[in-house]
């Protein structure tokens, strides 16, 4: 319906970044604490980027201005097609044209930490990307539609048939979020390496906005865990919603946890478990239904 | 919300012998844990608010500081961490060293010790983020004096 879609839409542009600063906070408070250290206030992530839209920034091109503005726009637009029922694969398509964008943002600028950072990112793409496609396969061989408000309108939760898919993408899911072992783009921890590249030209309000932008991105992905527990019963939002944020706190866990490998290991890793767990999956699908 | 409740932090080490260095990592470490005001150790001088710089100043790290300091956006605010930094402590009279930070750039805070206690320099960076915000404010002014003028 269409008051639906436009609700899903307008909740999403409100809400979602104050669930995905929250979620952030959460996240550097629950890190310290395993770590054995107090930690910041749960709302630090908004004092980070009300400071950084508060301060000067330093323009190193006309051109990253317009991509950053296109990632984030792009990461938005890919929620709202996703929170309003839309088509998945073209969810899908959207999200990694944001990336793109972000990509094109880190390679505009003329500094090699900038480069590495942005190759690093196409190498992360390359790793998470096949897993998002087979499990949008996934969902269309159970349902017969790529549309999200359908895939969710059903007697029996995706997951009954997907198990394998759901597990990839949290694997992929680590990628996504930029958690250790497979943050080497751009870390949330140990700022002074190489691993923070991406954003090493961004300043001021460039880099509040990919950091908004990023909480846009975190809500949608969850979102995604959750279509995987949806259902025509009402409560399942509620299971969905507890879904997502066991996984993001899972992720956190597993961020905490390992260290940080090279990236033709979480190529190799990535790809193994969107083979074994999405491709026997998809198999078993194809040989049953 | 106040610039202050985020200064992420820039280190760089001149000529330090490397205990004040120590003690800046110490403050970041359970016991300090100087993450609880909101304090991040970034490496990059376009992410960071506060410069914090140990060992002081010769030929050779002169155009280093230089080109850090004028990388960071406005505010900003610099931090002379040990007595070497300072004035250039125990080696201000060898021929090499020009003295402290304040030879190269305008220096708002100094933290003398040698080596620092972690506590003083959390009680400098604390020093330094209330700085932030005179300086925002300060800004502000001056951007609205300039729209009257323009």
């Amino acid at each position: 319906m269409a008051w639906q879609r436009a609700l899903g839409v307008l909740l999403f542009l409100v809400c979602a970044p104050f669930a995905g600063g929250l979620l952030g906070g959460l996240d550097r408070k629950l890190s310290a604490r395993l770590q054995g250290r107090q930690g910041p206030p749960v709302l630090q992530p908004f004092y980070d980027v009300y400071k950084l839209f508060h301060k000067q920034t330093i323009v190193v091109n006309r051109l990253q201005d317009f991509l950053v503005g296109g990632y984030f726009i792009f990461s938005i637009f890919t929620g709202c097609l996703f929170f309003s029922g839309g088509d998945l694969l073209l969810a899908f398509f959207a999200l990694t044209l944001a990336e793109i964008f972000l990509f094109m943002a880190a390679c505009s600028a003329n500094s090699p930490y900038s480069s590495m950072g942005a190759q690093r990112e196409l190498v992360q793409i390359m790793s998470y990307e096949p897993m998002l496609l087979l499990a949008a396969i996934g969902l269309y061989m159970i349902t017969g539609s790529f549309f999200i408000d359908q895939v969710a309108d059903r007697g029996i939760s995706a997951i009954a048939f997907l198990p394998g898919m759901f597990f990839g993408l949290v694997f992929v899911f680590i990628i996504k979020f930029r958690k250790s072992p497979f943050d080497i783009s751009a870390s949330h921890h140990a700022h002074q390496e190489i691993v923070k590249g991406l954003t090493t030209e961004l300043s001021g309000s460039e880099l509040g906005l990919v950091e908004v932008a990023g909480w846009y991105e975190d809500v949608l992905l969850l979102g995604l865990l959750a279509l995987f527990i949806l259902n025509r019963n009402p409560w399942s939002i509620l299971a969905g919603v507890a879904t997502g944020l066991a996984c993001y706190f899972l992720l956190v866990l597993v961020d905490n946890l390992f260290p940080r490998v090279r990236w033709e290991k979480m190529l190799n890793w990535a790809w193994a478990v969107t083979l074994i767990f999405g491709g026997t999956n998809l198999l078993v699908l194809a040989l049953v239904l | 919300m106040k610039l202050s409740k985020s200064p992420w932090v820039l280190h760089y080490d001149g000529s330090s012998c490397n205990g004040c260095d120590l003690e800046i990592l110490d403050s970041t470490t359970p016991v300090y844990d100087v993450e609880r005001f909101g304090v991040v150790n970034t490496g990059n001088p376009k992410h960071a608010d506060i410069f914090l710089i140990t060992g002081g100043i010769n030929a050779q790290n002169a155009p280093v500081v230089k080109q850090l300091y004028s990388q960071m956006p406005d505010p900003k605010v610099v931090v002379a961490v040990g007595i070497c930094a300072c004035d250039g402590g125990v080696f201000k009279d060898c021929y090499n060293i020009l003295g402290g930070v304040n030879k190269v750039i305008p220096v708002d805070i100094y933290v003398p010790g040698c080596a620092v206690k972690p506590e003083a320099v959390i009680d400098g960076l604390r020093k330094a983020a209330e700085l932030l915000d005179q300086k925002q404010k300060q800004m502000k002014k001056k951007r609205a004096a300039a729209r009257k003028e323009g």
